[in-house]
């Protein structure tokens, strides 16, 4: 079991250019089941196997795939996940960075009267070990197992899946929702997501700095828990408001403090790790209760 | 990317929102020929990147040419915040009868822009957030839409803008909103906005920041950017592609991914060292890379050890471990490094690395703990 994606997903390629069509195969060899790739002026051909269409309507009408990984560079990224979106696939996700926050705001807009999940921008994607690669991830660190994850950071990711698969602790899907200050996929809602799947046993949570989305999981939780959860927050030694690399992490005033997080998670009875070495144990004493 | 005040002013005198007749000046000549021109009382205002300019002392009013000419020798080269002022503005006088608040900002938890109207002009609003929300108006408009005639007037409304000025708020804030998108803002604001004794609006001073991400797009507003000589190092690391942020420690860092930077950043503080920067070389960062964002860690004076994490996805080992040794080859540091190397060719890089002047460990934590003993 798993959330948003499993064996059955099956994908589209937008921007089939040398990122997209190297991701693209690297995780057709993990098993994801890459049905078509979108490349303007390329339809009819196809690049390693992977047949393209001149647009995303024509590629789902011929394939059926359900969902999408964008690798459309920044300018053209937000017609991309609004072309996805038009064509109501289920799941689209966008590994681009550097978009405007005007263009997120744009799609975020449009993405409300939508039935699709949107995961990112400016994030490594997402993956259900086992099962399916949906991003840019190095597979080897991921294995299957109980502990939903999701996760604002990109390699902080791999170091924490890395850990967890290490101490026998493997997952249910790992979703890396990206570190702009307007995402698709906001940490309550993939929290809510962990919450509700069956095969999840156990929740990890990995944050940051800026804005206060850590805070609303927190209250989720406290709400609706079905199931013991582990945090950790990186940045708590930045200072106030400097922008440490992502845009989304930056501390304003006393919005987005690494205290405000650590409070809100304690106060839902959730531990908060202090460094990223200590959420194995933590899962594991989590587990047995 | 932040913009001056008289720059700002120029965008909303573009969009016919009503701003003081103003000239700008470098020289404290060229300040009284400014209030020469413009006659009558002005106000001479400093012109950097920094807030509380009046509490600073860096604007004053001037009733003659000679007054702003000694206003513009006493505020130019003064520090405000650390910052230098090489600019001052010169701006006609304004008859007061009334200051209001106008702003628009990101609302992250509601994916939305937020336009903010309050009667508690001129102060700091984040002061006013705090202790009495209740005086801000605020609406959400939907970015495809923009900010419609009935949601301006609602917040005309909600803040209690008297009748007769009613129209002209609502106006200036929809024009507001059309700068805003049209300039990529990540924050837009005039505070105060003035309503002068004859009833019209009046920007009393403006604040614009501009979305980094957008700046692509935005080729005027690029080309009007000002680095201040404390910016520089941050400013050439942009563009080598990799971010940088000076801190006051005495560990430099550098890795991979913003996340793990920061968690490293974090590691040091446990360790009870400080970091002296943040620098993250990105995804899939080749030796070049590596090479440079270390030549500008140690460029820092206080710089006491140099600690390099790196969990490898895209970014491989040994690219990373080829960057350090080149630098090793032309000047070998005369603080000690300390390396991390996990994940895509780790193993390969640690190889490379092998007999070098450095010394590695195997987990973030561990390696924290030597950079900051070597540190010490």
């Amino acid at each position: 079991m798993s959330v948003l994606l499993g064996r059955d997903t099956r994908v589209l390629v937008q921007g089939m250019g040398r990122e997209g069509s190297f991701h693209a195969s690297r995780m057709k060899e993990y098993g994801t089941k890459i049905v078509a790739g979108t490349k303007p002026g390329s339809g009819g051909s196809s690049l390693d196997g992977i047949p393209l269409f001149d647009t995303v309507e024509k590629a789902v009408a011929a394939t059926e795939a359900n969902a999408s990984i964008i690798f459309v560079p920044a300018p053209g990224a937000m017609d991309a996940m609004l072309e996805a979106i038009d064509a109501e696939l289920d799941l689209v996700v966008c590994i681009t960075e550097g978009i405007p926050v005007r263009d997120m705001l744009t799609v975020a807009s449009v993405l409300e009267r939508s039935a699709t999940t949107l995961i990112g921008p400016n994030c490594p994607g997402a993956i259900t070990p086992g099962e399916c690669k949906l991003g840019i991830m190095p597979a080897e660190n991921f294995s299957p197992g109980p502990v939903g994850f999701v996760s604002r950071s990109g390699t902080l990711t791999y170091e924490i899946a890395d850990a967890l698969s290490r101490a026998g602790l493997g997952q249910t899907t790992c979703l890396g929702i990206g570190g702009d200050p307007v995402i698709g996929l906001p940490t309550p809602e993939a929290v809510r997501l962990l919450n509700e799947d069956p095969a999840t046993e156990v929740i990890v949570i990995v944050g940051e700095i800026g804005g206060s989305a850590e805070e609303h999981a927190a209250e989720y939780m406290r709400a609706f828990g079905k199931k013991p959860a582990v945090a950790f927050i990186a940045g708590r030694s930045a200072p106030a408001g400097k922008r440490m690399g992502h845009a989304g992490a930056i501390v304003s005033g006393n919005q987005g403090t690494a205290e405000s997080k650590v409070k809100a998670f304690e106060a839902a009875g959730i531990p908060v790790a202090n460094a990223p070495s200590e959420i194995p144990s933590l899962v594991k004493k989590a587990l047995r209760g | 990317m932040k913009l001056h005040e008289y720059q700002a002013k120029q965008l909303l005198a573009r969009a016919a929102i009503p701003v003081p007749d103003g000239r700008i000046a470098t020289t404290p000549e060229e300040a009284e020929a400014a209030a020469r021109a413009i006659g009558g009382a002005v106000v001479v205002k400093a012109q950097v990147h920094a807030g509380g300019r009046g509490k600073a002392g860096g604007i004053k009013v001037a009733k003659t040419p000679n007054e702003a000419r000694a206003a513009a020798s006493a505020i130019l080269h003064m520090q405000i915040k650390g910052l230098r002022v090489r600019k001052v503005y010169v701006e006609r006088g304004a008859s007061i009868a009334k200051e209001l608040y106008l702003g628009i900002t990101l609302d992250r938890d509601r994916r939305r822009p937020v336009v903010m109207l309050s009667t508690v002009g001129g102060m700091d609003i984040e002061e006013v957030a705090a202790t009495t929300p209740e005086r801000i108006a605020r609406g959400w408009p939907d970015p495809v839409l923009g900010l419609l005639p009935f949601q301006a007037r609602a917040l005309c409304f909600d803040a209690g803008v008297p009748a007769e000025q009613r129209n002209a708020v609502a106006d200036a804030a929809q024009r507001l909103y059309g700068v805003y998108a049209q300039t990529d803002a990540m924050l837009i604001e005039i505070n105060p906005l003035f309503i002068q004794t004859d009833g019209t609006v009046l920007a009393g001073d403006a604040k614009l920041d501009i979305d980094d991400n957008a700046l692509y797009r935005q080729p005027e507003l690029r080309d009007w950017k000002e680095v201040s000589p404390d910016e520089e190092t941050e400013e050439r690391a942009r563009a080598l592609g990799f971010s940088y942020v000076q801190l006051d420690g005495e560990v430099g860092i550098i890795g991979n991914g913003a996340g793990l930077v920061m968690s490293t950043l974090d590691a040091v503080k446990i360790a009870g060292g400080r970091a002296a920067n943040f620098l993250d070389v990105g995804g899939g960062a080749k030796e070049s890379v590596v090479k440079a964002a270390l030549e500008i860690v140690l460029a820092n004076k206080r710089v006491k050890s140099v600690l390099i994490n790196i969990f490898g996805g895209i970014t491989r080992g040994d690219e990373v471990a080829k960057g350090i040794l080149s630098v090793i080859a032309q000047h070998p540091p005369a603080v000690p490094l300390v390396i991390r190397l996990a994940g895509t060719e780790a193993e390969a890089g640690r190889t490379l690395l092998e007999g070098a002047p450095l010394v590695s460990r195997a987990t973030m934590d561990e390696a924290a703990k030597e950079a900051v003993r070597l540190a010490k």
